[in-house]
Protein backbone atom coordinates (compact mmCIF):
# COMPACT_ATOMS: atom_id res chain seq x y z
CA UNK A 1 0.00 0.00 0.00
CA UNK A 2 1.38 3.43 -0.90
CA UNK A 3 1.69 5.88 1.95
CA UNK A 4 -0.23 9.03 1.19
CA UNK A 5 0.12 12.39 2.89
CA UNK A 6 -2.67 13.09 5.37
CA UNK A 7 -5.45 15.35 4.16
CA UNK A 8 -4.86 18.99 5.07
CA UNK A 9 -8.31 20.34 4.19
CA UNK A 10 -11.15 18.21 2.85
CA UNK A 11 -12.48 21.13 0.82
CA UNK A 12 -9.36 21.37 -1.33
CA UNK A 13 -7.55 18.06 -0.79
CA UNK A 14 -10.18 15.41 -0.01
CA UNK A 15 -9.46 11.70 -0.13
CA UNK A 16 -12.18 9.14 0.45
CA UNK A 17 -9.57 6.64 1.67
CA UNK A 18 -8.31 8.97 4.39
CA UNK A 19 -8.77 7.30 7.81
CA UNK A 20 -10.89 10.17 9.08
CA UNK A 21 -13.28 9.84 6.11
CA UNK A 22 -13.34 6.05 6.37
CA UNK A 23 -14.12 6.07 10.08
CA UNK A 24 -16.63 8.90 10.26
CA UNK A 25 -17.31 10.86 7.06
CA UNK A 26 -20.49 12.58 8.20
CA UNK A 27 -18.97 15.59 10.01
CA UNK A 28 -16.68 16.12 7.03
CA UNK A 29 -19.61 16.20 4.61
CA UNK A 30 -21.62 18.49 6.83
CA UNK A 31 -18.73 20.90 6.92
CA UNK A 32 -18.32 20.71 3.13
CA UNK A 33 -22.03 21.34 2.58
CA UNK A 34 -21.82 24.63 4.39
CA UNK A 35 -18.42 25.68 3.08
CA UNK A 36 -18.12 24.66 -0.58
CA UNK A 37 -20.44 22.84 -1.46
CA UNK A 38 -18.34 21.13 -4.16
CA UNK A 39 -15.00 19.97 -2.80
CA UNK A 40 -11.92 19.46 -4.96
CA UNK A 41 -8.76 17.40 -4.75
CA UNK A 42 -5.67 17.08 -6.90
CA UNK A 43 -5.35 13.48 -5.80
CA UNK A 44 -6.26 10.75 -8.32
CA UNK A 45 -5.40 13.18 -11.11
CA UNK A 46 -8.12 15.65 -10.11
CA UNK A 47 -11.54 14.96 -8.63
CA UNK A 48 -14.64 16.76 -7.36
CA UNK A 49 -17.09 15.89 -4.62
CA UNK A 50 -20.51 17.58 -4.53
CA UNK A 51 -21.75 17.32 -0.93
CA UNK A 52 -25.34 18.40 -1.46
CA UNK A 53 -28.41 16.55 -2.67
CA UNK A 54 -28.83 19.11 -5.46
CA UNK A 55 -25.25 18.67 -6.66
CA UNK A 56 -25.36 14.88 -6.61
CA UNK A 57 -28.75 14.81 -8.37
CA UNK A 58 -27.60 17.22 -11.08
CA UNK A 59 -24.57 15.10 -11.98
CA UNK A 60 -26.40 11.74 -11.69
CA UNK A 61 -29.02 12.98 -14.12
CA UNK A 62 -26.59 14.57 -16.55
CA UNK A 63 -25.30 11.96 -18.97
CA UNK A 64 -24.47 14.65 -21.50
CA UNK A 65 -21.59 16.19 -19.56
CA UNK A 66 -20.46 13.14 -17.60
CA UNK A 67 -19.60 9.62 -18.62
CA UNK A 68 -19.90 6.40 -16.60
CA UNK A 69 -16.97 4.89 -18.55
CA UNK A 70 -15.45 4.05 -15.19
CA UNK A 71 -17.30 4.34 -11.92
CA UNK A 72 -14.54 3.31 -9.53
CA UNK A 73 -12.22 6.21 -8.91
CA UNK A 74 -8.52 5.39 -9.22
CA UNK A 75 -5.17 6.75 -10.25
CA UNK A 76 -5.39 5.96 -13.95
CA UNK A 77 -7.88 7.01 -16.58
CA UNK A 78 -9.08 4.36 -18.98
CA UNK A 79 -8.26 5.39 -22.51
CA UNK A 80 -11.11 5.63 -24.97
CA UNK A 81 -9.60 2.94 -27.18
CA UNK A 82 -9.16 0.47 -24.32
CA UNK A 83 -12.85 0.49 -23.57
CA UNK A 84 -15.29 0.49 -26.44
CA UNK A 85 -17.43 3.42 -25.28
CA UNK A 86 -20.35 3.65 -24.83
CA UNK A 87 -20.44 0.02 -23.68
CA UNK A 88 -17.60 0.01 -21.20
CA UNK A 89 -16.07 -2.92 -19.33
CA UNK A 90 -19.08 -3.73 -17.18
CA UNK A 91 -22.37 -2.95 -18.89
CA UNK A 92 -24.73 -1.40 -17.95
CA UNK A 93 -22.95 0.44 -15.13
CA UNK A 94 -20.09 1.58 -17.37
CA UNK A 95 -22.33 2.28 -20.36
CA UNK A 96 -23.63 5.63 -21.53
CA UNK A 97 -26.76 6.31 -23.58
CA UNK A 98 -27.99 5.08 -25.91
CA UNK A 99 -26.34 1.68 -25.39
CA UNK A 100 -26.91 1.79 -21.65
CA UNK A 101 -30.63 1.26 -21.92
CA UNK A 102 -30.22 -1.81 -24.11
CA UNK A 103 -27.76 -3.43 -21.73
CA UNK A 104 -29.88 -2.52 -18.70
CA UNK A 105 -33.14 -3.83 -20.13
CA UNK A 106 -31.49 -7.18 -20.73
CA UNK A 107 -30.88 -7.76 -17.04
CA UNK A 108 -33.82 -5.94 -15.45
CA UNK A 109 -36.33 -8.79 -15.78
CA UNK A 110 -34.07 -11.05 -13.71
CA UNK A 111 -34.10 -8.47 -10.91
CA UNK A 112 -37.79 -7.50 -11.11
CA UNK A 113 -40.00 -8.13 -8.06
CA UNK A 114 -41.45 -11.42 -9.37
CA UNK A 115 -38.27 -13.48 -9.65
CA UNK A 116 -36.65 -11.73 -6.69
CA UNK A 117 -39.52 -12.29 -4.27
CA UNK A 118 -39.40 -15.98 -5.15
CA UNK A 119 -35.97 -16.11 -3.47
CA UNK A 120 -37.34 -15.20 -0.04
CA UNK A 121 -37.62 -18.74 1.41
CA UNK A 122 -34.10 -19.57 0.23
CA UNK A 123 -32.68 -16.42 1.84
CA UNK A 124 -34.55 -17.05 5.08
CA UNK A 125 -33.20 -20.59 5.21
CA UNK A 126 -29.69 -19.31 4.55
CA UNK A 127 -29.91 -16.77 7.39
CA UNK A 128 -31.11 -19.44 9.78
CA UNK A 129 -28.36 -21.83 8.77
CA UNK A 130 -25.78 -19.11 9.45
CA UNK A 131 -27.28 -18.37 12.84
CA UNK A 132 -27.37 -22.08 13.67
CA UNK A 133 -23.64 -22.27 13.06
CA UNK A 134 -22.89 -19.83 15.88
CA UNK A 135 -25.63 -20.85 18.26
CA UNK A 136 -24.65 -20.81 21.93
CA UNK A 137 -21.92 -18.19 21.50
CA UNK A 138 -22.07 -15.06 23.64
CA UNK A 139 -20.44 -12.92 20.96
CA UNK A 140 -21.22 -13.18 17.26
CA UNK A 141 -19.48 -11.22 14.57
CA UNK A 142 -22.30 -9.52 12.66
CA UNK A 143 -19.93 -9.01 9.74
CA UNK A 144 -17.71 -12.05 9.44
CA UNK A 145 -20.17 -14.60 10.89
CA UNK A 146 -23.33 -13.32 9.24
CA UNK A 147 -23.64 -10.35 6.87
CA UNK A 148 -20.72 -11.26 4.62
CA UNK A 149 -22.14 -14.68 3.73
CA UNK A 150 -25.63 -13.72 2.65
CA UNK A 151 -25.17 -11.75 -0.59
CA UNK A 152 -22.52 -14.06 -2.12
CA UNK A 153 -24.70 -17.10 -1.55
CA UNK A 154 -27.55 -15.45 -3.45
CA UNK A 155 -25.37 -14.17 -6.29
CA UNK A 156 -23.68 -17.53 -6.68
CA UNK A 157 -27.09 -19.08 -7.20
CA UNK A 158 -28.23 -16.46 -9.68
CA UNK A 159 -25.08 -16.75 -11.80
CA UNK A 160 -24.87 -20.53 -11.39
CA UNK A 161 -21.37 -20.70 -9.87
CA UNK A 162 -19.97 -23.61 -7.86
CA UNK A 163 -20.94 -24.01 -4.21
CA UNK A 164 -17.48 -23.72 -2.78
CA UNK A 165 -16.34 -20.46 -4.34
CA UNK A 166 -17.81 -17.80 -2.07
CA UNK A 167 -14.50 -16.91 -0.41
CA UNK A 168 -13.07 -16.26 -3.84
CA UNK A 169 -15.89 -13.84 -4.64
CA UNK A 170 -15.16 -11.77 -1.58
CA UNK A 171 -11.52 -11.68 -2.63
CA UNK A 172 -12.51 -10.47 -6.14
CA UNK A 173 -14.73 -7.76 -4.71
CA UNK A 174 -11.91 -6.63 -2.49
CA UNK A 175 -9.58 -6.37 -5.48
CA UNK A 176 -12.01 -4.40 -7.64
CA UNK A 177 -13.12 -1.96 -4.97
CA UNK A 178 -10.19 -1.56 -2.63
CA UNK A 179 -7.09 -1.87 -4.81
CA UNK A 180 -7.39 1.67 -6.10
CA UNK A 181 -4.08 3.02 -4.85
CA UNK A 182 -2.02 0.60 -6.89
CA UNK A 183 -0.27 1.71 -10.07
CA UNK A 184 -2.24 0.92 -13.22
CA UNK A 185 0.04 -1.97 -14.31
CA UNK A 186 -0.32 -3.73 -10.99
CA UNK A 187 -4.03 -3.15 -11.11
CA UNK A 188 -4.22 -4.93 -14.48
CA UNK A 189 -2.19 -7.83 -13.06
CA UNK A 190 -4.54 -8.04 -10.10
CA UNK A 191 -7.47 -8.60 -12.41
CA UNK A 192 -5.93 -11.66 -14.12
CA UNK A 193 -7.27 -14.30 -11.69
CA UNK A 194 -10.73 -12.78 -11.88
CA UNK A 195 -10.70 -13.02 -15.66
CA UNK A 196 -9.46 -16.58 -15.49
CA UNK A 197 -12.21 -17.59 -13.05
CA UNK A 198 -14.98 -16.09 -15.16
CA UNK A 199 -13.55 -17.57 -18.34
CA UNK A 200 -13.78 -21.03 -16.81
CA UNK A 201 -17.35 -20.41 -15.63
CA UNK A 202 -18.38 -19.13 -19.05
CA UNK A 203 -16.85 -22.14 -20.81
CA UNK A 204 -18.59 -24.47 -18.40
CA UNK A 205 -21.92 -22.79 -19.10
CA UNK A 206 -21.30 -22.92 -22.86
CA UNK A 207 -20.73 -26.65 -22.58
CA UNK A 208 -23.54 -27.24 -20.09
CA UNK A 209 -26.27 -24.59 -20.46
CA UNK A 210 -28.60 -24.31 -17.50
CA UNK A 211 -31.31 -22.13 -16.06
CA UNK A 212 -29.31 -19.22 -14.65
CA UNK A 213 -28.20 -15.70 -15.44
CA UNK A 214 -24.92 -16.77 -17.04
CA UNK A 215 -26.67 -19.01 -19.58
CA UNK A 216 -29.25 -16.29 -20.12
CA UNK A 217 -26.53 -13.74 -20.95
CA UNK A 218 -24.74 -16.19 -23.25
CA UNK A 219 -27.97 -16.70 -25.21
CA UNK A 220 -29.16 -13.08 -25.11
CA UNK A 221 -29.25 -11.08 -28.32
CA UNK A 222 -29.15 -7.42 -29.21
CA UNK A 223 -30.66 -6.66 -32.60
CA UNK A 224 -30.38 -10.29 -33.61
CA UNK A 225 -26.76 -10.69 -32.55
CA UNK A 226 -25.39 -12.53 -29.57
CA UNK A 227 -23.66 -10.38 -26.97
CA UNK A 228 -19.89 -10.17 -27.29
CA UNK A 229 -18.13 -12.39 -24.79
CA UNK A 230 -16.63 -9.21 -23.27
CA UNK A 231 -20.13 -7.92 -22.63
CA UNK A 232 -21.22 -11.17 -20.98
CA UNK A 233 -18.06 -11.20 -18.88
CA UNK A 234 -18.41 -7.55 -17.88
CA UNK A 235 -22.02 -7.90 -16.80
CA UNK A 236 -21.22 -11.01 -14.78
CA UNK A 237 -18.37 -9.25 -12.97
CA UNK A 238 -20.64 -6.27 -12.36
CA UNK A 239 -23.39 -8.36 -10.83
CA UNK A 240 -20.90 -10.13 -8.62
CA UNK A 241 -19.19 -6.95 -7.45
CA UNK A 242 -22.30 -4.79 -7.18
CA UNK A 243 -24.29 -7.45 -5.41
CA UNK A 244 -21.95 -8.50 -2.63
CA UNK A 245 -20.10 -5.76 -0.80
CA UNK A 246 -22.98 -3.31 -1.03
CA UNK A 247 -25.64 -5.39 0.65
CA UNK A 248 -23.20 -6.85 3.16
CA UNK A 249 -22.28 -3.27 4.13
CA UNK A 250 -25.88 -2.11 4.40
CA UNK A 251 -26.78 -5.09 6.55
CA UNK A 252 -23.74 -4.65 8.78
CA UNK A 253 -24.46 -0.96 9.28
CA UNK A 254 -28.08 -1.74 10.18
CA UNK A 255 -27.01 -4.28 12.81
CA UNK A 256 -24.42 -1.82 14.10
CA UNK A 257 -27.12 0.80 14.53
CA UNK A 258 -29.46 -1.58 16.35
CA UNK A 259 -26.65 -2.73 18.65
CA UNK A 260 -26.02 0.86 19.67
CA UNK A 261 -29.66 1.96 19.90
CA UNK A 262 -31.67 -0.36 22.18
CA UNK A 263 -34.81 1.77 21.81
CA UNK A 264 -34.84 1.35 18.04
CA UNK A 265 -34.14 -2.36 18.42
CA UNK A 266 -37.02 -2.78 20.87
CA UNK A 267 -39.40 -0.92 18.58
CA UNK A 268 -38.43 -3.00 15.58
CA UNK A 269 -38.91 -6.21 17.58
CA UNK A 270 -42.30 -5.12 18.94
CA UNK A 271 -43.66 -3.32 15.88
CA UNK A 272 -42.92 -5.42 12.79
CA UNK A 273 -45.01 -3.03 10.67
CA UNK A 274 -42.18 -0.55 11.04
CA UNK A 275 -39.86 -2.75 9.02
CA UNK A 276 -40.42 -1.19 5.58
CA UNK A 277 -39.78 2.30 6.96
CA UNK A 278 -36.85 1.15 9.07
CA UNK A 279 -35.18 -0.46 6.04
CA UNK A 280 -35.39 2.80 4.07
CA UNK A 281 -34.03 4.76 7.02
CA UNK A 282 -31.11 2.35 7.39
CA UNK A 283 -30.46 2.84 3.69
CA UNK A 284 -30.71 6.63 3.93
CA UNK A 285 -28.65 7.04 7.04
CA UNK A 286 -25.96 4.48 6.29
CA UNK A 287 -26.05 4.47 2.49
CA UNK A 288 -22.98 2.40 1.64
CA UNK A 289 -22.33 3.29 -1.99
CA UNK A 290 -20.66 6.20 -3.77
CA UNK A 291 -20.05 6.05 -7.50
CA UNK A 292 -17.82 8.02 -9.84
CA UNK A 293 -18.19 9.72 -13.20
CA UNK A 294 -15.66 11.31 -15.54
CA UNK A 295 -16.04 14.82 -16.96
CA UNK A 296 -16.42 14.61 -20.74
CA UNK A 297 -15.03 18.04 -21.67
CA UNK A 298 -13.63 21.12 -19.96
CA UNK A 299 -16.51 23.13 -18.59
CA UNK A 300 -17.81 25.32 -15.81
CA UNK A 301 -20.26 23.20 -13.78
CA UNK A 302 -21.85 23.82 -10.38
CA UNK A 303 -19.60 26.87 -10.30
CA UNK A 304 -16.45 24.78 -10.69
CA UNK A 305 -13.81 24.81 -13.45
CA UNK A 306 -14.00 21.12 -14.38
CA UNK A 307 -11.43 19.61 -16.72
CA UNK A 308 -11.87 16.76 -19.13
CA UNK A 309 -11.26 13.43 -17.34
CA UNK A 310 -11.61 14.89 -13.86
CA UNK A 311 -13.47 12.51 -11.58
CA UNK A 312 -16.73 13.33 -9.86
CA UNK A 313 -17.49 11.22 -6.84
CA UNK A 314 -21.25 10.95 -6.38
CA UNK A 315 -21.77 10.99 -2.64
CA UNK A 316 -25.22 9.45 -2.41
CA UNK A 317 -24.63 8.99 1.34
CA UNK A 318 -23.83 12.71 1.70
CA UNK A 319 -26.92 13.70 -0.31
CA UNK A 320 -28.97 11.59 2.09
CA UNK A 321 -27.96 13.81 5.01
CA UNK A 322 -28.71 17.12 3.30
CA UNK A 323 -31.02 19.20 5.54
CA UNK A 324 -32.35 21.01 2.45
CA UNK A 325 -34.19 17.81 1.52
CA UNK A 326 -34.61 15.82 4.72
CA UNK A 327 -36.16 17.07 7.92
CA UNK A 328 -33.91 16.39 10.90
CA UNK A 329 -31.46 14.98 8.36
CA UNK A 330 -28.80 14.12 10.91
CA UNK A 331 -31.19 12.08 13.06
CA UNK A 332 -32.02 8.43 12.52
CA UNK A 333 -35.83 8.22 12.66
CA UNK A 334 -36.88 4.60 12.48
CA UNK A 335 -40.44 5.39 11.36
CA UNK A 336 -39.56 8.21 8.95
CA UNK A 337 -42.48 8.19 6.53
CA UNK A 338 -41.16 10.44 3.79
CA UNK A 339 -37.83 9.24 2.58
CA UNK A 340 -36.68 10.03 -0.94
CA UNK A 341 -33.18 8.79 -0.23
CA UNK A 342 -30.59 8.18 -2.94
CA UNK A 343 -28.91 5.07 -1.53
CA UNK A 344 -29.62 3.26 -4.80
CA UNK A 345 -28.64 6.21 -6.94
CA UNK A 346 -30.78 8.30 -9.20
CA UNK A 347 -31.64 8.39 -12.88
CA UNK A 348 -30.82 5.86 -15.55
CA UNK A 349 -28.30 3.89 -13.47
CA UNK A 350 -30.67 3.32 -10.53
CA UNK A 351 -29.44 0.18 -8.80
CA UNK A 352 -30.72 -2.74 -10.84
CA UNK A 353 -30.44 -4.95 -7.78
CA UNK A 354 -32.45 -2.80 -5.37
CA UNK A 355 -35.35 -5.25 -5.06
CA UNK A 356 -32.91 -8.01 -4.18
CA UNK A 357 -30.93 -5.81 -1.79
CA UNK A 358 -34.07 -4.79 0.10
CA UNK A 359 -35.25 -8.38 0.33
CA UNK A 360 -31.92 -9.58 1.70
CA UNK A 361 -31.79 -6.73 4.18
CA UNK A 362 -35.30 -7.28 5.43
CA UNK A 363 -35.05 -11.04 5.81
CA UNK A 364 -31.58 -10.95 7.36
CA UNK A 365 -32.63 -8.34 9.93
CA UNK A 366 -35.90 -10.14 10.68
CA UNK A 367 -34.16 -13.43 11.34
CA UNK A 368 -31.39 -11.85 13.39
CA UNK A 369 -33.69 -9.95 15.73
CA UNK A 370 -36.05 -12.89 16.00
CA UNK A 371 -33.22 -14.93 17.52
CA UNK A 372 -31.65 -12.04 19.35
CA UNK A 373 -34.25 -9.45 20.37
CA UNK A 374 -31.53 -7.87 22.47
CA UNK A 375 -27.91 -7.39 21.50
CA UNK A 376 -25.20 -4.77 21.97
CA UNK A 377 -21.74 -3.92 20.65
CA UNK A 378 -19.29 -6.29 22.32
CA UNK A 379 -16.35 -3.97 21.79
CA UNK A 380 -16.78 -0.71 19.87
CA UNK A 381 -13.00 -0.45 19.40
CA UNK A 382 -12.99 -3.64 17.34
CA UNK A 383 -15.49 -2.47 14.75
CA UNK A 384 -13.67 -1.86 11.47
CA UNK A 385 -15.02 -0.17 8.34
CA UNK A 386 -14.20 -0.92 4.72
CA UNK A 387 -12.48 1.91 2.92
CA UNK A 388 -13.33 3.15 -0.51
CA UNK A 389 -16.54 3.60 -2.43
CA UNK A 390 -18.49 0.97 -0.54
CA UNK A 391 -18.56 1.66 3.16
CA UNK A 392 -19.72 -0.68 5.88
CA UNK A 393 -18.51 -2.54 8.95
CA UNK A 394 -16.33 -5.55 8.20
CA UNK A 395 -15.77 -6.72 11.74
CA UNK A 396 -18.73 -6.22 14.05
CA UNK A 397 -18.55 -8.16 17.33
CA UNK A 398 -22.04 -8.27 18.82
CA UNK A 399 -22.82 -9.43 22.35
CA UNK A 400 -25.97 -11.53 22.05
CA UNK A 401 -26.04 -13.17 25.48
CA UNK B 1 -58.42 12.60 -7.26
CA UNK B 2 -56.33 10.76 -9.81
CA UNK B 3 -52.78 9.47 -9.55
CA UNK B 4 -50.27 9.37 -12.44
CA UNK B 5 -46.81 7.94 -13.03
CA UNK B 6 -44.57 9.69 -15.52
CA UNK B 7 -43.06 6.70 -17.32
CA UNK B 8 -40.21 8.90 -18.62
CA UNK B 9 -39.13 9.60 -15.06
CA UNK B 10 -39.77 6.23 -13.42
CA UNK B 11 -36.54 4.26 -12.98
CA UNK B 12 -38.01 1.31 -11.13
CA UNK B 13 -37.02 2.15 -7.55
CA UNK B 14 -40.13 0.22 -6.57
CA UNK B 15 -41.16 2.43 -3.68
CA UNK B 16 -44.72 2.99 -4.94
CA UNK B 17 -45.79 -0.61 -5.42
CA UNK B 18 -44.13 -1.63 -2.15
CA UNK B 19 -45.83 1.05 -0.08
CA UNK B 20 -49.16 1.06 -1.92
CA UNK B 21 -49.68 -2.28 -3.66
CA UNK B 22 -53.39 -1.60 -4.04
CA UNK B 23 -52.69 1.52 -6.12
CA UNK B 24 -49.54 0.62 -8.08
CA UNK B 25 -48.29 -2.42 -9.93
CA UNK B 26 -45.08 -3.24 -11.78
CA UNK B 27 -44.14 -4.53 -15.20
CA UNK B 28 -41.62 -7.21 -16.09
CA UNK B 29 -38.75 -4.68 -15.95
CA UNK B 30 -39.79 -3.69 -12.44
CA UNK B 31 -41.06 -0.24 -13.42
CA UNK B 32 -44.14 1.07 -11.64
CA UNK B 33 -47.54 1.81 -13.13
CA UNK B 34 -50.92 2.89 -11.86
CA UNK B 35 -53.49 0.10 -11.43
CA UNK B 36 -56.92 0.53 -12.99
CA UNK B 37 -58.18 4.02 -13.75
CA UNK B 38 -56.01 5.65 -11.09
CA UNK B 39 -58.89 7.26 -9.27
CA UNK B 40 -57.99 7.43 -5.57
CA UNK B 41 -59.92 8.54 -2.52
CA UNK B 42 -59.84 8.03 1.20
CA UNK B 43 -57.33 5.38 2.10
CA UNK B 44 -56.10 4.83 -1.45
CA UNK B 45 -55.47 8.58 -1.74
CA UNK B 46 -53.46 8.52 1.48
CA UNK B 47 -51.42 5.59 0.12
CA UNK B 48 -50.88 7.35 -3.19
CA UNK B 49 -49.64 10.43 -1.32
CA UNK B 50 -47.26 8.27 0.71
CA UNK B 51 -45.87 6.80 -2.49
CA UNK B 52 -45.54 10.24 -4.05
CA UNK B 53 -43.56 11.45 -1.04
CA UNK B 54 -41.17 8.53 -1.35
CA UNK B 55 -40.47 8.44 -5.08
CA UNK B 56 -36.83 9.48 -5.51
CA UNK B 57 -37.43 10.44 -9.14
CA UNK B 58 -40.50 12.61 -8.46
CA UNK B 59 -42.32 10.51 -11.04
CA UNK B 60 -45.68 10.38 -9.23
CA UNK B 61 -48.25 13.15 -9.32
CA UNK B 62 -51.78 13.44 -7.98
CA UNK B 63 -54.32 15.73 -9.58
CA UNK B 64 -58.03 16.31 -10.08
CA UNK B 65 -59.76 13.35 -11.66
C1 LIG C 1 -27.81 -2.14 -0.26
C2 LIG C 1 -27.29 -2.64 -1.35
C3 LIG C 1 -26.98 -1.87 -2.61
C4 LIG C 1 -26.74 -0.54 -2.77
C5 LIG C 1 -26.73 0.56 -1.70
C6 LIG C 1 -26.51 -0.32 -4.18
C7 LIG C 1 -26.25 0.90 -4.75
C8 LIG C 1 -26.14 1.15 -6.10
C9 LIG C 1 -25.99 2.46 -6.69
C10 LIG C 1 -25.87 3.76 -5.92
C11 LIG C 1 -25.97 2.30 -8.05
C12 LIG C 1 -25.84 3.41 -9.08
C13 LIG C 1 -24.48 3.49 -9.64
C14 LIG C 1 -24.25 4.71 -10.52
O1 LIG C 1 -25.07 5.63 -10.58
O2 LIG C 1 -23.19 4.73 -11.17
C15 LIG C 1 -26.09 0.88 -8.31
C16 LIG C 1 -26.09 0.31 -9.58
C17 LIG C 1 -26.20 -1.04 -9.80
N1 LIG C 1 -26.38 -2.03 -8.86
FE1 LIG C 1 -26.57 -1.78 -6.86
N2 LIG C 1 -26.60 -1.52 -4.84
C18 LIG C 1 -26.90 -2.49 -3.92
C19 LIG C 1 -27.10 -3.85 -4.17
C20 LIG C 1 -27.08 -4.42 -5.41
C21 LIG C 1 -27.36 -5.82 -5.69
C22 LIG C 1 -27.74 -6.85 -4.66
C23 LIG C 1 -27.19 -5.98 -7.03
C24 LIG C 1 -27.33 -7.19 -7.90
C25 LIG C 1 -27.16 -8.38 -7.62
C26 LIG C 1 -26.85 -4.70 -7.61
C27 LIG C 1 -26.63 -4.48 -8.94
C28 LIG C 1 -26.46 -3.24 -9.51
C29 LIG C 1 -26.31 -3.03 -10.95
C30 LIG C 1 -26.35 -4.10 -12.02
C31 LIG C 1 -26.16 -1.64 -11.13
C32 LIG C 1 -25.95 -0.90 -12.46
C33 LIG C 1 -27.25 -0.40 -12.99
C34 LIG C 1 -27.09 0.46 -14.24
O3 LIG C 1 -26.01 0.99 -14.49
O4 LIG C 1 -28.06 0.61 -14.99
N3 LIG C 1 -26.79 -3.78 -6.59
N4 LIG C 1 -26.21 0.21 -7.12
Amino acid sequence: MTIKPPVSDFATDWDHTDPQWVNDPYPIWEDLRTRCPVAHTDRYGGAWFPATHAGVSAVANDTEHFTSRTVVLGNGRPMEDALPAPIGVAPPITSDPPFHQIARRLILPAFAPGPINALEPMIRQLCNDLLDRVVGRGVINGGSDYAQFIPPAVIKRMLGFPEADEDLFREFVHIVLEGIDLPVEERIEQFAPIEEYFRIQIEDHQAHPRNDLTTFLLNAEILGEKLSIEHVFGTMVLILVAGIDTTWSALGASLWHLAKNPDDLARLVNEPDLMPFAIEEFLRFYAPVTMARLVKEDMEYLGCPMKQDDWILLGFPAANRDPEVFERADEFIIDRRENRHLAFGLGIHRCAGSNLARLELRVAIEEFIRRYPRFTLADPAQVTWAQGQVRGPRSLPLRVA
Amino acid sequence: MKVFIDAQRCQGHGRCFSLAPSVFGFDDLGNGHVLGDGVVEGESLALARLAEANCPEHAISIGES
